[in-house]
């Protein structure tokens, strides 16, 4: 893979295909917005509804100069992609749900040791093996809790074959910056479903910052980020899942230590919430407002366009850190809409942050919510008086 | 104008292919907005095949379709699924070797499998012939549109046969319309 040099973008010859505009599905886009961001490393195990990741990869990445390894699981998977950034290539596996049950250990061993990855989940209905060809959002609380322990993540949610694209570069720049695991939480609609996409060219690039001189290597600089120790740039340095010291070295025994620790790891990314908003705000005037990420924000945008002028609308590109901060720009809500394909998970969320009564509108079983359903959860956000009310669609 | 488009039959019939082909026809070569799902269940892996196109001249927020102007059958047991659901305004174009019964609404029979069959000797130009049908009958994709996406679609050493399987399409319909 040959060190840092991977993280570079620019190749020789026709091999990146940026600048092009194809007709793609979500997946393949994810997949060449991964390459286009410097992505020189895949392991992972296929899994419907994201298998098309893998294939890209595995078709493209030797041209490029990467390593695509078919990994025996999901553990394996995640394990493997820790490996790849400790050594200087940005890395990537893509699953979903039941794959990513089985990524949360080593997740939190990413998380404990803030190496820079990024995990795609093109969700699909569950628990468990459930509905492989479906479209769902239930994994939306497991991205940010589903390893034990305290720590925070980041999360994006793509809501078009583009963002597929646009995000995953997103989604790189993010993990570097903040070095931290960033899953693109994609669902089977986005996934699947083919549109016109602009692969962009000279994306933009923020490299993660080398550890310097001197610099200890889990020394957090003014954002509380510690410098990259890339392995073979000559640095010594330890890596481990237990409680670590500046140093990086095992200090299990201390609270002290072990608090200021998981709070540094956590702060670094809520203590960045204005940074790492991307949301869309519509009509912030509007008394019903939809509160939306992935999939359903389609349907959202079809009824604000059959509807011009009626509703709010906040669409979630980056659900984890939550935005709370942008629920005050809807300054006369009444109500907030909350259609999500699972019972209702960032719902809660929302309910955290504000007084404004809030419908939920779950839709689970794949199908996409349809506007008829959505000014049904619209009517009864008009006549609901308890500060959570289930429409059953 | 939001046109719906339904591609439904058997597997290997090449129904995913032209839903793909047509929106790439539309999408890269007419510079339309466009969305094309497709059915991943296991029904797409025991026989039914479907697909789905959207074009438009906006942008495209719904992805799904709701009512399908335009419905291409080519099995009876995808015009049991979806074929019956055809509005009466619709228009239908089916494959009669395929397909005995025939909706309330407009429609066209389309013999693609004989016709390739007879004319090209190969089934898999099926699919092109119901494009080039679906092109004539439609308008919602001009020919040197849809032929470029046929040709940058199809294996090497195809492409004339293609082109006449497009031209075998528009002549059906040219002499039902």
């Amino acid at each position: 893979m040959g060190g840092r040099k991977t993280l570079r973008t620019k190749e020789s010859g026709d091999r990146i295909l940026t600048g092009k505009t194809e007709f793609y599905n979500g997946n393949t886009a994810c997949a060449e917005g991964a390459l286009a961001a410097g992505c020189r490393f895949f392991a992972g195990y296929p899994i419907t509804p994201s298998t098309e990741i893998a294939e890209r990869m595995a078709a493209r990445l030797p041209k490029v100069g990467g390593t695509f390894v078919q990994m025996e699981d999901e553990l394996a998977s995640m394990a493997a992609i820790v490996g790849g950034s400790w050594a200087g290539a940005r890395s990537m596996t893509a699953t979903s749900g039941p794959g990513f049950s089985l990524m949360m250990e080593n997740i939190g061993y990413a998380a404990i040791t803030e190496t820079p990855c990024v995990v795609v989940n093109v969700q699909r209905g569950g628990p468990s093996t459930g509905q492989p060809t479906m479209a769902a959002q239930g994994d939306m609380m497991q991205a940010r809790y589903g390893s034990h322990g305290d720590y925070s993540i980041i999360a994006l949610s793509p809501s078009s074959v583009q963002e597929m694209f646009d995000l995953t570069v997103k989604a790189f720049n993010l993990a570097d910056r903040f070095r931290t695991p960033v899953f693109l939480m994609a669902d089977e609609t986005i996934g699947h479903m083919r549109e016109k996409i602009l692969l962009r060219e000279n994306v933009e690039i923020i490299p993660r910052r080398e550890l310097k001189e001197g610099e200890l290597p889990c020394e957090p600089d003014e954002n509380g980020i510690p410098g990259f120790g890339t392995f073979g740039n000559g640095h010594n340095i330890h890596i481990t899942g237990l409680t670590h010291n500046e140093k990086g070295y095992p200090a299990t025994d201390s609270a002290e230590l072990h608090e200021a620790m998981v709070r540094r790891q956590v702060d670094k990314i809520e203590k960045h919430r204005l940074e790492l908003t991307d949301v869309d705000i519509v009509n912030p005037e509007a008394e019903i407002v939809f509160i939306s990420y992935g999939a359903p924000t389609r349907t959202v945008r079809q009824l604000l366009a059959d509807e011009p002028g009626k509703y709010g609308h906040l669409n979630l590109r980056i659900v984890w850190p939550f935005p709370d901060h942008c629920l005050e720009q809807f300054t006369n809500a009444k109500a907030f809409i909350v259609p999500e394909m699972n019972l209702g998970q960032i719902a809660k969320e929302v309910r955290q942050y504000t007084n404004v009564k809030i419908i939920t509108a779950p839709k689970l079983g794949g199908a996409l919510h349809t506007v008829e359903e959505l000014k049904k959860a619209a009517a009864a956000a008009e006549t609901a008086t308890r500060p959570v009310t289930e429409v059953r669609l | 104008m939001r046109h719906e488009i339904r591609f439904s039959g058997l597997g290997g019939q090449g129904i995913i292919t032209a839903a793909v082909i047509l929106g790439r026809a539309a999408a890269l070569y007419a510079d339309k907005h466009v969305v094309q799902t497709q059915s991943y269940g296991p029904e797409a892996r025991g026989g039914a095949s479907a697909s789905a196109v959207i074009i438009s001249d906006e942008p495209i927020h719904y992805p799904k379709v709701t009512e399908p102007e335009t419905f291409v059958i080519m099995s009876q047991a995808a015009y049991d699924k979806y074929g019956c659901k055809a509005a009466n305004n619709a228009l239908m174009l089916v494959d009669p070797g395929y397909v005995t019964s025939r909706p309330c609404c407009v429609c066209l029979e389309v013999p693609a499998t004989a016709e390739a069959k007879a004319q090209l000797g190969k089934l898999v130009f099926a699919n092109v012939i119901m494009l080039g049908a679906l092109m004539e009958a439609t308008g919602v994709i001009d020919y040197d549109s849809l032929e470029r996406a046929v040709l940058d679609s199809v294996p090497k050493g195809t492409e004339e046969a293609n082109k006449k399987a497009l031209a075998i399409g528009r002549e059906i319909v040219r002499k039902q319309l």
